[in-house]
């Protein structure tokens, strides 16, 4: 197995703030757009990237979480079923700016997955991806992100592992793996 | 842990503690979606699902098409009237039949105690125990402890009362087995007809006194009487039964404590409790009713998810 680092600490925060300013530029004030961070790990980026908007444009921004277990298109496929995550989507969503936020962009099933999900909240007037690690030429859909951290060259032997301070890591670090070495 | 240790839910004899959790956390997901504005998921859109009640149903049978509905499993409906049941054909070539119009799960009633084990030795599909006679109801026992826990939290150690026809109520059993797996105390009340002799053999303890009863608990589940099972006479009169083990207002109010009334249904208002009880802030009635689709989802999806 062989680690290659793909961002660490510094480099996170920076391509955070780079995001938020892209967001900005789009969303001006954020007032007719919430975030939606995807569970489990997606949810933290989404906790930083609020944290971040908000100390920039000093206004509160509403967030929410989405789980997507109950919409996935494996059920049944798998050996048991995925224990699902809280869903929590404290506002109406129906005619809003909504920016889904997740860790990491690889087949594009966990997308469609959210997209599904979150119709179950209303009908958004627009509807934005943001990922942190954008994974190229693994798409088994046709799916691509708005705002992407970083894009990684990937193949399927691979994984990218995300390791943040929330999840009570030492540092932030993002990981890409390689399981065939 | 985020599998059953069953692929069937026959009684909640069979369960373990682990499994009872889970299930109440995948419920807890399920009510948030049931209380969304759009109230179905897709997680069973290619599962078909047979509603088979060889004994009438009117709750049970609803909530489950209900919580199969709200998951997207595709559903049908037997019941035994008018069926070929009443023309001579076995369980087994009834089952057999449906299944082979490709059915994965089966939700069965029957009037016969263990009809749900004696299948689930015989054909493949996922089978859930809608009741079966006298013996289990298990998943009223699971909405009936989901609730508990949603009003007194963890059950561990709390004093739970169950009052009234016991001899006849498949909900009694397994509501014991559920209880004591999640570590709770348990009391029988009921007329000495209606209580087995073999109830103290469960660790329970059995008093013929209903105020004893609810000064004790925590909870209080009271059953209905069940009229329809009775081939003989348990009891003098109705009257005399509400006399002396209904539980009304004044009775409620005399106790001066807080406590939670349950009733599976349908309730005989005026004979094991009375309107103002049954409607009161002490009862969480309708939140059996609500939670019974929210746990029911919950066994389908995690009993589903397991590879045939």
């Amino acid at each position: 197995m062989q680690k290659r680092l793909l961002l660490n600490s510094k480099h996170l925060s920076i391509t955070i703030s780079r995001l938020c300013h892209q967001l900005i530029e789009n969303h001006l004030v954020f007032e007719n757009t919430v975030l939606i961070g995807l569970q489990p790990k997606g949810v933290f980026l989404a906790e930083r990237i609020k944290s971040k908007l908000e100390e920039i444009i000093k206004k509160p921004i509403q967030l929410g979480y989405l789980d997507i277990t109950f919409y996935r298109d494996d059920f049944r496929r798998r050996d048991e079923p995925l224990t699902p995550n809280e869903t929590k989507v404290p506002f109406i969503i129906e005619d809003k700016n909504v920016i889904l936020i997740d860790d990491v962009l690889y087949t594009g099933r966990s997308v469609k997955s959210a997209m599904d999900a979150m119709s179950a909240f209303g009908r958004p007037a627009k509807v934005e991806f943001l990922t942190l690690i954008d994974r190229i030429h693994t798409r088994h859909l046709p799916v691509e992100a708005n705002y992407v951290g970083k894009q990684v060259n990937t193949v399927f032997s691979q994984k990218v592992l995300v390791e943040l301070t929330e999840q009570g890591k030492k540092e932030d670090k993002i990981w890409l793996i390689d399981k065939s070495k | 842990m985020s599998q059953l240790s069953s692929k069937h839910l026959l009684g909640i004899k069979d369960l373990t503690k682990d499994d009872i959790q889970l299930i109440f956390e995948t419920a807890d997901n399920f009510k948030d979606v049931i209380n969304r504005p759009i109230k179905k998921v897709p997680s069973l859109r290619d599962i078909t699902i047979a509603n088979v009640f060889f004994e009438n149903s009117t709750r049970t049978k609803l909530s489950f098409e209900l919580a199969e509905k709200r998951l997207s499993a595709d559903v049908i409906n037997f019941s035994s009237s008018g069926s070929s049941v009443k023309k001579g054909e076995t369980l087994l070539d009834t089952v057999n039949n449906i299944l082979a119009m490709k059915v994965d799960m089966i939700v069965m009633r029957h009037s016969s105690p263990g009809a749900p084990h004696f299948l689930s030795k015989h054909i493949k599909a996922n089978i859930v125990n809608a009741g079966d006679g006298t013996h289990e109801h298990p998943t009223q026992a699971l909405l009936d402890a989901y609730s508990m826990r949603e009003r007194v939290g963890d059950l561990e150690g709390k004093n739970i009362a169950i009052i009234g026809d016991i001899i006849h109520s498949r909900v009694a059993l397994s509501n014991i087995f559920a209880l004591q797996k999640l570590g709770a105390n348990i009391m029988i009340c009921g007329p000495a007809t209606l209580v087995p002799k073999y109830m103290s053999s469960f660790g329970v303890k059995v008093v013929s006194d209903v105020r004893q009863a609810l000064e004790w608990c925590d909870v209080a589940n009271i059953l209905r009487i069940q009229l329809e099972r009775q081939q003989i006479k348990y009891f003098p009169s109705l009257r005399e039964y509400s006399l002396y083990f209904g539980v009304n207002k004044a009775l409620l109010d005399s106790l001066n404590k807080e406590i939670v009334i349950m009733h599976p249904g349908p309730i005989n208002r005026g004979v094991e409790i009375t309107s103002d009880v049954a409607d009161s802030h002490h009862s969480i009635i309708l939140d059996q009713v609500e939670n019974g689709v929210a746990t029911r989802m919950a066994v389908l999806y995690l009993l589903a998810g397991t590879k045939p």
